[in-house]
């Protein structure tokens, strides 16, 4: 658990523009079941500043995918705050403050790759012309360009996920929320999509969450690892990475890169042990 | 990369020859006759052996009243001298494959082309043949499922949206089916004619009622067959119902609706079918309950073939149909 002093030392500095996008302070999310309550998140508090790539990682039952739906205004906590983009998760939602990509592609099949990105503009009512615009914008952004017209059926795996990713981008929510994206993925297209997916923040420079259950995807993609333990779903330890932006994938064999992966091992041990 | 799906063995299911599924389907049918053709003989043994006796050939036993109490077969082993009429009896209780052939060529294609009243005489459909009492038969059928798939499909999507409508409408649907239709139908009809309507709506309504359930239970499972993820999806757009209803629910339940309409369709065809029993004003249940009257089993199973083929036909047409969408919506190749 973070106390309020290494709350206000939380590293935001890197950017000028600093002023935390997502706040969580002391949140609470207890699951009544039939078994009795569940303590999902227990006490979480956490600032996400803006442009800043984070990731949540943690055995099953954390808490770090619920926390990403709190933020996505999927679940509503049961105590604590939350604030994303200074709103409540609700009003961002509908102030469009994030696009959200789930572990599946969930294309529907009977949609082209363009409508299927085309869908969220089609729901919030953009213009004809400017959803051909937007899709073709982010098609290129996701290097699916040419594929508009084809089914789903007839991308891999890892195009179809692309897609997916595509779709969050079209409406320019200046969050994206990752859950486990390439959790289905086989480790070489994980890696392709991991380096395409860093270049895409660099580009459109937004604020990323990201659950993974892969520590090297953490380590290499985050600037932020935040390391959560289950039974009460909490944060054990929050590692600010040193890595610099640019990041080849070799950089995994850098003993900068070895040492981080380390701490967050150490940090899932330990909260395993507690 | 995009994997190349080969149309060509996935339409030909397990990958025959189109012309070696006929033998199959053919030695079915033959199978089937030769049955009939036995089935015949112990069926219409008593008729034919009374006919003989008359003729002056010697059966044994030769009272009709010892032969009325006597098992079939046991007549047709001590009698096979004198069952050479077996397949063409005036009046038989079971008539031969080919007397049905007969009848319904005679009642069909003769009647039109030859028959006094047929279309090529009068311009007009002869109201004594079966391809007129099919059009008729067909026309209740159609605007019985027209009604019963647009009443399923609207109570679906209420249900769907309302938990009221889901405790409320699914157990009088259920129930709706537990009443045998042969009993109902004759109520319909008296009630509707009381308040003055009659003709083709009260078959279609029967028509309906037997077939807004299926496509009601389908359609609430297909607008359901979303999973939790698209559904959360639609969420993070903020979407309001009427759009997750037009462009996920709805899209989704395409193969479910189909599915639904191939037994709703048979539905319908049975229920106008039913709704001519009780009141002999022309198609196939009227042909049938008159055949029935004169004892006329070939017009009966006449009339039972053409039901027969206009239901396969019209599943037929559904599954063509079917194809069609599925294919435009990129959901087959």
């Amino acid at each position: 658990m973070l106390s309020d002093e290494e709350l206000t030392n939380w590293p935001e500095a890197e950017t000028a523009t600093a002023a935390p996008v997502i706040r969580a302070n002391h949140l609470d999310l207890t699951f009544q079941t039939n078994d009795g309550p569940v303590h999902a998140l227990k006490d979480v508090s956490l600032d996400i500043a803006k442009g800043s790539f984070v990731s949540f990682i943690g055995p099953s039952g954390c808490g770090k995918t619920t926390f990403l739906r709190c933020i996505a205004a999927l679940e509503h906590p049961t105590g604590g705050s939350l604030t994303v983009n200074g709103m409540t998760p609700d009003e961002a939602r509908r102030a469009r403050a994030y696009g959200y990509v789930f572990q599946a592609a969930g294309l529907y099949p009977w949609r082209t790759i363009g409508r299927n990105i085309a869908l969220p503009l089609e729901i919030m009512g953009y213009s004809r012309a400017e959803q051909a615009e937007r899709v073709a914008r982010v098609l290129e952004l996701v290097e699916l360009s040419g594929f508009e017209k084809k089914f789903p059926w007839q991308l891999s795996g890892g195009m179809q996920q692309r897609a997916s990713i595509a779709r969050a981008l079209a409406f320019d929510a200046d969050i994206l929320l990752m859950d486990e994206p390439f959790g289905a993925l086989d480790e070489i297209v994980r890696d392709r999509l991991n380096e395409e997916l860093l270049k895409l923040w660099d580009k459109t420079e937004k604020t990323i969450g990201f659950v993974t259950h892969s520590i090297p995807e953490a380590v290499y993609l985050s600037t932020h690892i935040v390391v959560m333990s289950p039974r009460p779903g909490r944060i054990t330890d929050v590692i600010e990475s040193p890595l610099p932006k640019e990041r080849p994938l070799d950089i995994r064999d850098t003993p900068e890169f070895i040492e981080i992966a380390h701490r967050v091992r150490e940090g899932l041990r330990a909260g395993y042990e507690e | 990369m995009a994997e190349a799906s080969d149309p060509g063995t996935r339409a030909n299911a397990g990958g025959w020859p189109r012309w070696l599924r006929l033998p199959p389907v053919l030695g079915m049918v033959l199978a089937l006759m030769a049955i009939w053709y036995v089935a015949v003989v112990p069926m219409n043994v008593k008729e034919v052996l009374t006919a003989a006796e008359r003729a002056g050939v010697e059966v044994s036993p030769p009272s009709a009243v010892d032969r009325r109490d006597m098992g079939n077969w046991a007549l047709v082993f001590r009698n096979t001298h004198a069952l050479g009429n077996s397949w063409s009896s005036d009046r038989p209780k079971l008539p031969a494959p080919h007397q049905v052939l007969v009848e319904l060529y005679d009642s069909t294609i003769d009647e039109e082309l030859n028959g006094r009243r047929g279309i090529v005489r009068s311009g007009t459909l002869s109201n004594r043949s079966l391809v007129y009492h099919a059009m008729v038969t067909l026309n209740a059928t159609f605007l019985g499922f027209l009604i019963g798939a647009l009443l399923g499909v609207g109570l679906a999507v209420g249900i769907v949206h309302s938990r009221v409508m889901d405790m409320s409408v699914m157990p009088w649907a259920i129930v709706s089916q537990t009443i045998p239709i042969v009993a109902l139908a004759p109520m319909i009809i008296v009630v509707l004619y009381s308040i003055g309507v009659q003709g083709l709506i009260p078959k279609a309504v029967i028509s309906a009622y037997l077939s807004f359930f299926p496509v009601v239970v389908g359609m609430v499972k297909g607008l359901r067959s979303p999973d939790a993820m698209q559904m959360d999806l639609m969420r993070t757009y903020s979407a309001p119902t009427a759009s997750v209803l037009t462009k996920l629910r709805l899209p989704s339940s395409i193969p479910y609706l189909f599915a639904s309409l191939k037994i709703a369709i048979a539905a319908s065809l049975v229920g106008a079918i039913v709704g001519e029993l009780p009141v002999q004003k022309g198609g196939l249940g009227a042909r049938m309950l008159a055949g029935s009257y004169y004892g006329q089993t070939a017009q009966i199973w006449a009339a039972l073939l053409v039901a027969a083929a206009l239901a396969a036909l019209l599943v037929y047409a559904i599954a063509a149909l079917e194809r069609r969408t599925l294919r435009r919506m990129g959901m087959m190749p």
